[in-house]
């Protein structure tokens, strides 16, 4: 019998959102909607994090709600979490209250409130969801918000149709083709390789990750940040692929995701403008969480838990900042000095801070976990871990010379107040505060990373079927005793 | 109290000071306020007194009680349970001893020095409290490499050091010229900084353990012995060598210390002139036994600080800036110091790196009043300084001598030739990327796809009512 949650935590995370969605939808008024919006988030927020501290307390592997209505509806456990999934359901509720709560007033119109709501849904749903085909359902949901809004802004969908398609495609041919009783020991190698080269383009790993150059071009900021930020990519290899992926394959994907992490951050020296810039950044990062992931092993998976946390965090962070710059001053060029320092030092410093901690440095939320990613790629080979390593520098060249560009360099005259507002300020404190915290206090996040990884790794030695929603993994104590 | 409690007090005390100073230094701006002047100061004065205290204590109990290592443990600040094949821990550890008290002290004093002067030097400049922020960070990060009892560890204080050392070259960061020269700092430091981690995990992985007990031996230093093989020594040693010759500007890195010295003159007393041009050598006097297991690698590190020091001696004479002169005249003491410890030498490079550090430190301080001085100085002698050769000069010919001026004038070429082998290459090879991406996505588009070519790189004008 699988634990029960104390309150319908799951099931309000997903509803609400999606409720909010309608009743923001009916606000013709953009900037009372943006206000509803923000309250909705918070709730929403509220109850991802009621779940993760009830699943905390309930000290299981897996869980699922308390008067669970889609169980009487479907007749199995739709919504279940994990100790993979607990802490990514406050983490990605916490990517929409900052991406809402910083966006400013000259930018409602643009920003879509209700499809944002709706996307919070569907990815609250995907993260709450482990049976196949329904992860596979929401993750080809989530596409369709960007897509309205490329459409919305009249802009080319070709390369974003094209390759969102093909995911679709190869996510659900691989899936089809899945033989019963797929697992590391009885890799199914076709319909393996079909779900790999999805999750792959879904990530943005070379040379299947220009749709992502692409999105950031032609939607606003704020809908590429939220697409691409919960990492849904690495999700779904967690839960479609980890499970009957053998080692060999793994690797194989691990060396495509470092060729990716040094290309973008070689790219990301190049780029002129600050948009691009992110995104290349943002794909090194999210590389890297995909080599940990990879290498298969406790430290290595556990260190590539943690980098998807801090990098999340961190990026958008770093992200928001660069939205609230484009805000104040427009889409900003990288071929010459802004010197924006004097009129945002708020934001500068948060910029370099998440910059900072992008790259693991020490003392921010990314460091440890950049260190047992590391330590991890080292184990299995050593060359992965010196790329890792090479990646890490380049990104962090490319964050000071970014830093540098963007508010120093030259006197900045400006003929109105750019100075930060009260929600920024809110969203750069936040952000301080978990970056630093995570930081200087990082052994509870690495602590429940770990057994994460140690379940993943349970799971896979045991062939464990994520179809059956039923099936019951060992306890806790049991796997530990399986390790000793 | 027993010795050993007592030990630990003031082993915590010294890291926990300038630890203290940064917190506050980083949460007062976080909330809004700006301290008055006289406030940082007073904490600047509190915390580097304090530390400098506490070391000193330990120092006289050191010496009272013949002890000569003194390890202070403050447990593992990242642990994963090594009851199966994996485990990890993040062992924060520091060690007092020969080597690590007296850079410690240094640190303290010369910290303490330049932090009085820089608070009347940088009285009322808009930067002041940022730059003692930048101050903080390097002081901690200082006392951190200078303590370190694990190779992690003094790699937290090295990236610390790094930081703050390219900010603070760009701290007059309204004109482009400092901004250009803190990025082209940072460059070098994150390729030593990844020459550093990679030597770390090499290590690491080769010994099963950070602490240094477990790669040079338990002896207390310099009496440690290496334990890994002298192929693996050589290895490790030449990334160590690297990370250290980025980090201490020497050649083929030294390009970036005469662009370092565009941060004001207390920064650069301190970073270039004393304490960080010296971590290099420091990190490998500390990691002495790995050197000495391999003759091939003490033969590179003397050959490459012998290259330093005559490449230093050169250019100093022709630097038309002071601080500049001093920036290679440190360089040629740090080359000679390097070869110091690549002979198998202990105590006479610290003791040269002590004294080279305290004299840098002066002559930069007064580097603002170098004329003031010189023309005190013609008073005092009554004629005007000499300005005789040497008899190297005599001994050049003087196509040869020109030749050699225009050299140490363009500082050996190293900028151009390190960005010709390396830089160019590269940025060509991801501009052709960039630009095959583009032509992909403007087929698949069938249209041009890029916005942001659009963007001006003046686009800034642009203010919108953000109301």
């Amino acid at each position: 019998m699988m634990p029960e949650l104390h309150y319908p935590w799951l099931e309000c995370s997903v509803l609400i959102p999606l409720l909010g969605a309608l009743w923001v939808g009916w606000i013709r008024d953009a900037d009372r909607a943006r206000r509803h919006c923000i309250v909705i988030c918070c709730v929403t927020l509220s109850c991802a994090t009621g779940e993760w501290i009830d699943f905390m307390r309930l000290g299981t592997f897996e869980a699922h709600d308390h008067w669970d209505l889609l169980h009487l509806v479907f007749h199995r456990d739709v919504f279940v979490i994990d100790e993979l999934t607990a802490p990514l359901l406050p983490l990605g509720a916490l990517l929409y209250l900052m991406t809402v709560l910083s966006t400013l007033r000259t930018k409602i119109n643009r920003f879509s409130f209700g499809w944002t709501l709706v996307a919070e849904s569907i990815l609250l749903a995907t993260l709450s969801c482990r049976s196949p085909w329904v992860v596979i359902a929401l993750l080809s949901l989530a596409t369709v918000p960007p897509w309205l809004e490329l459409r919305a802004r009249q802009r080319s969908t070709r390369v974003y149709v094209l390759h969102m398609g093909l995911f679709i495609v190869l996510l659900c041919s691989g899936q089809a083709l899945l033989p019963d009783g797929a697992s590391p020991e009885n890799p199914p190698i076709l319909a393996g390789g079909l779900i790999a080269a999805a999750v792959l383009l879904r990530s943005g790993v070379i040379p299947l990750h220009c749709w992502i150059t692409d999105l950031f071009e032609k939607v606003t900021f704020g809908t590429a940040l939220l697409f691409v930020m919960p990492m849904t990519g690495a999700y779904a290899v967690m839960r479609l692929l980890m499970p009957i992926a053998p080692n060999w394959g793994l690797q194989s994907i691990a060396l495509f995701s470092l060729m990716t992490a040094v290309y973008a951050a070689g790219m990301a020296l190049v780029q002129h403008e600050s948009r691009r810039f992110f995104c290349y950044l943002f794909l090194s990062q999210a590389s890297l969480v995909l080599v940990g992931l990879e290498t298969a092993t406790a430290i290595g998976l556990t260190g590539a838990l943690c980098v998807w946390v801090s990098v999340s965090i961190s990026m958008l962070g770093f992200g928001l900042t660069l939205r609230s710059v484009e805000a104040r001053v427009g889409r900003l060029s990288l071929d010459s000095y802004h010197g924006l320092y004097s009129h945002i030092p708020a934001l500068a410093a948060l910029f370099l801070l998440t910059g900072l901690s992008s790259i693991g440095f020490p003392g921010t939320l990314g460091f440890i976990g950049a260190e047992l990613l590391v330590e991890g790629a080292v184990g299995v080979y050593p060359v992965v871990g010196v790329l890792v390593v090479v990646a890490g520098a380049l990104n962090g060249i490319a964050v000071m010379q970014a830093y540098f560009r963007l508010f120093t360099g030259t006197e900045h005259h400006a003929s109105v107040s750019l100075a930060a507002r009260w929600p920024e300020k809110v969203a750069v404190l936040l952000l301080s505060v978990l970056i630093l915290g995570g930081g200087l206090w990082p052994q509870p996040g690495v602590q429940s990373r770990y057994h994460a990884a140690i379940e993943i790794i349970t799971r896979r030695q045991g062939g464990f079927q994520p179809s059956s929603d039923h099936a019951a993994p060992p306890a806790r104590d049991a796997t530990v005793e399986l390790r000793r | 109290m027993t010795q050993r409690e007592t030990l630990q007090i003031l082993g915590v005390t010294v890291i926990g000071s300038p630890s203290a100073l940064l917190a506050l230094f980083g949460i007062i701006p976080m909330l809004g306020y700006t301290p008055s002047e006289r406030l940082v100061a007073r904490c600047i004065q509190v915390s580097v007194v304090s530390g400098l205290v506490a070391a000193l204590a330990i120092l006289g109990v050191m010496l009272a009680t013949g002890t000569r290592h003194v390890p202070i443990e403050l447990g593992n600040w990242v642990v994963i349970p090594q009851e199966g094949q994996e485990g990890f821990h993040f062992h924060l550890k520091f060690v007092f001893d020969r080597l690590s008290v007296p850079f410690a002290i240094l640190s303290f004093v010369l910290c303490g020095t330049v932090g009085a002067f820089a608070r009347i030097y940088l009285h009322r400049e808009p930067g002041f409290c940022r730059f003692f922020v930048f101050y903080a960070v390097f002081l901690l990060g200082m006392i951190i490499s200078s303590l370190a009892g694990t190779i992690e560890t003094l790699f937290l204080g090295w990236e610390l050091v790094g930081l703050s050392s390219a900010l603070l070259v760009a701290f007059f960061h309204d004109r482009p010229a400092p901004v250009r020269n803190g990025q082209r700092v940072w460059v070098v430091y994150r390729i030593a900084d990844a020459a550093f981690l990679i030597a770390a995990l090499t290590l690491h992985h080769l010994t099963g353990a950070g602490d240094f007990d477990a790669m040079i031996g338990e002896g207390a230093w310099p009496a440690g012995v290496a334990s890994i093989s002298p192929h693996h020594a050589l290895t490790v040693g030449l990334l160590l060598l690297v990370a250290a010759a980025g980090k201490s500007g020497m050649v083929p890195f030294s390009g970036w210390l005469p662009r370092a010295m565009e941060g004001p003159t207390p920064s650069s007393a301190i970073f270039y002139g004393a304490l960080s041009i010296h971590l290099g050598a420091y990190l490998l006097l500390r990691v002495s036994p790995v050197l000495a297991a391999s003759l091939p690698l003490r033969i590179i590190v003397i050959a490459m600080g012998s290259l330093s020091a005559i490449f230093g001696a050169v250019a100093s004479r022709v630097q038309t800036d002071v601080k500049s002169a001093l920036a290679f005249a440190s360089l040629t003491q740090v080359g000679i110091i390097v070869v110091e410890i690549g002979c198998g030498l202990h105590y006479i490079p610290l003791i040269h790196m002590i004294g080279h550090a305290c004299l840098r430190t002066l002559q930069l301080i007064r580097a603002p009043s170098l004329l003031k001085d010189y023309q005190a100085l013609e008073d005092a002698i009554g004629s005007r300084l000499s300005k005789n050769g040497t008899i190297w000069e005599a001994m050049i010919h003087a196509p040869q001598r020109a030749w050699l001026y225009r050299f140490s004038l363009e500082r050996g070429y190293l900028d151009g030739f390190l960005d010709e082998l390396f830089l160019r290459p590269f940025m060509r090879a991801f501009h052709w990327s960039d630009g095959m991406e583009r032509r992909w996505t403007d087929f698949l588009s069938g249209e041009a796809s890029r916005e942001s070519d659009r963007v001006a790189p003046y686009g800034d004008s642009l203010e919108q009512d953000v109301g």
